[in-house]
């Protein structure tokens, strides 16, 4: 979406477009740098293994922020990203191991896909519960989500009462076996967890650049009120914006318990932190309107690959909390060089034009 | 320039212009600001009046040119900085805070304290109920400001702009929202302000009002000055030339064609504003295909609020449409526009476009439907109706991936039409087309009106510009205070008819009327 102008003003080269260009690449050269920068710097970097292991911790904050990004085009934020993974971890978990209880002496145990869509159909609940909030009831998105933050942490607390579900492996006769596919299963020799990465951001971003409900997240975070006016039907799109993020943070927390084979109800926190850095990282902008899929995707691929080279390298994980906020805000700064040097280039060019 | 000199003067702009992203709204102006008189400056809509007050204001730096106050050179960086060396304006779009009240905004910004450093209220209202007793308006100083009428409201930010005792005073469209009344009270207050030796810039449409208050005249067209004299030396033919030029307004000859039967009916509009009365007070009109139906009213008389009741902006309007003879049983706006409604919003940049967005996604904004299958929008498809679209309505872009901000205004207009019109709309609902364009994208969006009279659109165009609403409408309607005061033919419609339907239920008393509303 924001990059069919840009191909448009990188057209007409002159000096400003080509450091546009760079400007505008900034976070895949970023990205590039981080892999030079520990493939000579750390040992091993470069490994297979190691590779796949990144991928796998950074597919899961891809994810939320993925969700998250929709939600920021759109002029809002979420919150609650963190606690919906460490509740559908605990749906999950508490599934495996309990099924429901139907209290007539009976109690129904679901196989493992069944889990996993209940767990789906919880992160999507908790989502429209924020879009209701911030639709119907007029609530700020901060507001909201952060209510919904606290509300989904506690109830994933009282499931357990604050106790781990281990060892998820499921009883054969029971049919739950199976559950840590997900987390540990391969498929073409790469993790499960990274192919559902990959078709949820191929539709993620076919539906943001070729279907009208993608350019109406984009219209509605533009200018709400004209979208209005063309008839967006404005509170349908938020609705969808705020469900897409529970489902991708109710993926992240099946793919966790699976990994681990275990859900604790303290998973996810500060999860929404990381997703928003990454999907800022990525180019979207906080006050809407401004984004992509991609971008986002390799933001977190930069902030992931950051911090488990640094853990390689042996840095302290006080400094790297330093370093990752130090990132963060040089690519906001270099994001808002980047607009005045184009609205400096499309004058320039409409001068030169008339 | 042959004005006399028998006033001093007190400012003077040099060559000066002014670029904005797109367009050039000032070039080289030279204005010179009388002690003690009335500095008129009239120009149509998009001159450059706006702009040339701003700059003096300190609201916006020339791009070029100089500012001389009493022979010595100043730049303002602020309009603070304006208002430190005695500058005060009355803003045409209010500048007031709502949610504070009418003491509270008076004194925004040097705001009376005491010895602690907390605002003494009291002493702010009683200082604010001087300044609005000398305007008569049965304001109370402790109202807010959000619950006052616009009329009200701009009568506060005149008292304010007094409150400055600004040696120049630039009065911005002081009278669009006034009653009759009202401007008789105003007038008195700057016959004061002049006699005490403020120099006042004016600016207005009216040139009856010019006429009768002015000193000295200066006229704008196209953001250059076109002329400059003594108020007794012109008559309102030699304005009226300056402004128009020797190329006269182009408003595209009706064609003769006869409108068709009745596309739309609306009964028993009504919409309850929030401080209690009636935004919309029970209109009702009907609409021929074909036929352009002019909505003439001040500004506040209610007619962009008849618009949003139509397209079901407001959940809590009432009143019915009809379409072509049938209800329309759908209250929100996308079922609406499908039905086949569109309104071309009267502020552009807040609810026209997506400003971020390419030209060609503003256009298809509310049509994409059309170019979807199954979910998947064509592009082809879409780019097709967009250059279409184009070059229909001759918009003048360098591509259709160009974002729409980097448009001059005028062709932001278009781009506004093209979406609306990619609906497929039978009835089409224009508030105030022209505001801000300049000459030629004017003409080209009157030429486009009358093509889409002749193709069987009935059009409803609301404006506050007596000529645009002469010209182009088949009958003119009148609004004013939320009522529908007149209906004429184009035949029988005379300037003075319509301005006295325009100024009917402004009541003669202001104070009579303020408690209707309380």
């Amino acid at each position: 979406m924001t990059d069919i102008p840009a191909k448009a003003s990188v057209a007409s080269t002159s000096n400003g477009s080509v450091l546009l260009t760079l400007m505008k690449a900034r976070t895949f050269i970023a990205l590039i740098a981080v892999l030079i920068f520990f493939s000579i710097a750390a040992p091993n970097f470069l490994s297979a293994a190691n590779l796949i292991l990144m991928s796998k911790h950074v597919a899961l904050n891809a994810f939320l922020a993925m969700g998250m990004t929709f939600v920021i085009i759109t002029g809002g934020i979420d919150l609650s990203v963190g606690s919906i993974v460490g509740l559908c971890g605990m749906v999950a978990g508490y599934l495996v191991l309990n099924g429901i209880d139907l209290q007539v002496g009976y109690t129904i145990y679901f196989n493992v896909f069944e889990i996993a869509l209940i767990t789906l159909a919880v992160g999507i609940l908790i989502g429209a519960v924020n879009g209701l909030l911030i639709t119907r009831l007029n609530v700020a998105p901060f507001i909201a989500t952060l209510g919904v933050l606290y509300v989904a942490r506690g109830l994933a607390l009282l499931s357990s009462d604050g106790r781990t579900f281990p060892n998820l492996v499921g009883k054969p006769d029971l049919g739950t076996t199976g559950f840590g596919f997900l987390g540990a299963g391969r498929l073409l020799g790469l993790p499960v967890s990274i192919w559902i990465l990959v078709v949820v951001a191929v539709g993620a971003a076919y539906l943001a650049k070729y279907t009208p409900l993608g350019r109406h997240i984009f219209a509605v975070g533009g200018n709400e009120r004209a979208a209005r006016i063309s008839g967006v039907r404005v509170n349908m799109v938020k609705m969808f914006v705020y469900m897409f993020s529970g489902f991708c943070a109710a993926v992240v927390g099946l793919i966790i318990s699976s990994e681990l084979m275990a859900s604790h109800p303290a998973t996810g926190e500060s999860f929404e932190l990381n997703a928003i850095a990454a999907a800022v990282l990525g180019g979207t902008s906080m006050s809407g309107g401004r984004g992509t899929i991609g971008g986002t995707i390799v933001g977190a691929f930069v902030i992931g690959i950051l911090s488990d080279g640094l853990v390689m390298m042996g840095v302290s994980s006080f400094w790297q909390m330093v370093i990752k906020g130090l990132v963060i805000i040089v690519a906001v700064v270099v994001d808002q060089a980047q607009r005045r040097l184009q609205s400096r280039v499309t004058l320039m060019q409409m001068a030169k034009a008339g | 320039m042959t004005a006399a000199t028998d006033h001093h003067v007190l400012l003077k702009l040099e060559d000066v212009s002014k670029v904005y992203s797109g367009t050039v709204a000032v070039k080289r102006a030279n204005f010179e600001v009388r002690k003690g008189a009335v500095n008129v400056l009239v120009g149509e809509n998009g001159a450059g009046k706006s702009t040339l007050m701003k700059i003096i204001a300190g609201v916006e730096q020339p791009t070029l040119g100089r500012i001389l106050l009493e022979g010595e050179e100043v730049s303002f960086s602020s309009s603070g900085d304006a208002v430190n060396r005695g500058i005060g304006m009355v803003f045409q779009e209010l500048n007031l805070f709502g949610n504070l009240s009418v003491a509270e905004n008076i004194f925004a910004t040097r705001e009376i304290t005491n010895r602690f450093r907390k605002i003494d209220s009291r002493e702010q209202e009683r200082r604010a109920a001087e300044f609005l007793e000398r305007l008569q308006a049965g304001i109370r100083p402790d109202m807010l400001v959000e619950d006052l009428r616009i009329g009200q409201q701009q009568l506060v930010e005149i008292a304010k702009a007094v409150s400055l005792d600004a040696r120049i005073l630039i009065m911005d469209e002081p009278t669009s929202a006034l009653s009759a009344a009202e401007v008789e009270i105003l007038f008195k207050v700057i016959a004061d302000l002049k006699a005490r030796g403020v120099a006042i810039v004016y600016i207005s449409h009216r040139l009856e009002e010019l006429i009768r208050i002015g000193d000295y005249i200066t006229v704008l067209r196209d953001g250059r000055i076109t002329g400059q004299e003594r108020m007794k030396n012109v008559d309102t033919q030699w304005i009226v030339r300056q402004m128009i030029g020797s190329d006269a307004k182009d408003f595209a000859k009706p064609d003769g064609h006869v409108p068709g039967e009745e596309i739309f009916r609306a009964e028993d509009i009504c919409l309850p504003r929030v401080t209690g009365g009636l935004a919309v007070d029970h209109v009702s009109l009907s609409l021929r295909a074909g036929e352009i139906l002019g909505i003439y009213g001040l500004m506040g008389a209610g007619r962009s609020e008849l618009f949003d009741c139509i397209m079901g902006r407001h959940g809590h309007a009432t009143g019915v449409i009809f379409i072509a003879g049938k209800k329309v049983r759908e209250r929100d706006t996308t079922r609406r526009i499908r039905r086949g409604l569109a309104l071309i919003p009267e502020d552009r940049q807040r609810e026209g476009l997506v400003s971020i967005l390419s030209v060609a996604s503003n256009l298809t904004l509310a049509s994409l439907s059309r170019f979807v299958r199954l979910f998947h929008i064509s592009g082809a498809k879409e780019i097709q109706a967009v250059t279409q679209m184009v070059r229909e309505l001759a918009i003048k872009v360098a591509g259709p991936a160009q974002e729409v901000s980097s448009l001059s205004g005028g062709n932001q207009q278009k781009v506004v039409i093209g979406k609306a019109l990619l609906t497929g709309p039978k009835v089409l609902l224009m508030d105030e087309p022209s505001r801000g364009i300049d000459v030629g994208a004017k003409a080209d969006v009157f030429r486009t009106m009358r093509k889409l009279s002749r193709d069987g659109l009935g059009i409803l165009f609301a404006t506050s510009d007596l000529d645009e609403v002469m010209a182009l409408s088949d009958r003119i309607a009148v609004m004013s205070n939320g009522k529908l005061t007149g209906m004429f033919d184009r035949a029988e419609a005379t300037e003075a008819s319509l301005v006295a339907a325009s100024a009917l239920g402004h009541g003669p008393v202001p104070h009579m009327e303020s408690h209707a509303h309380d």
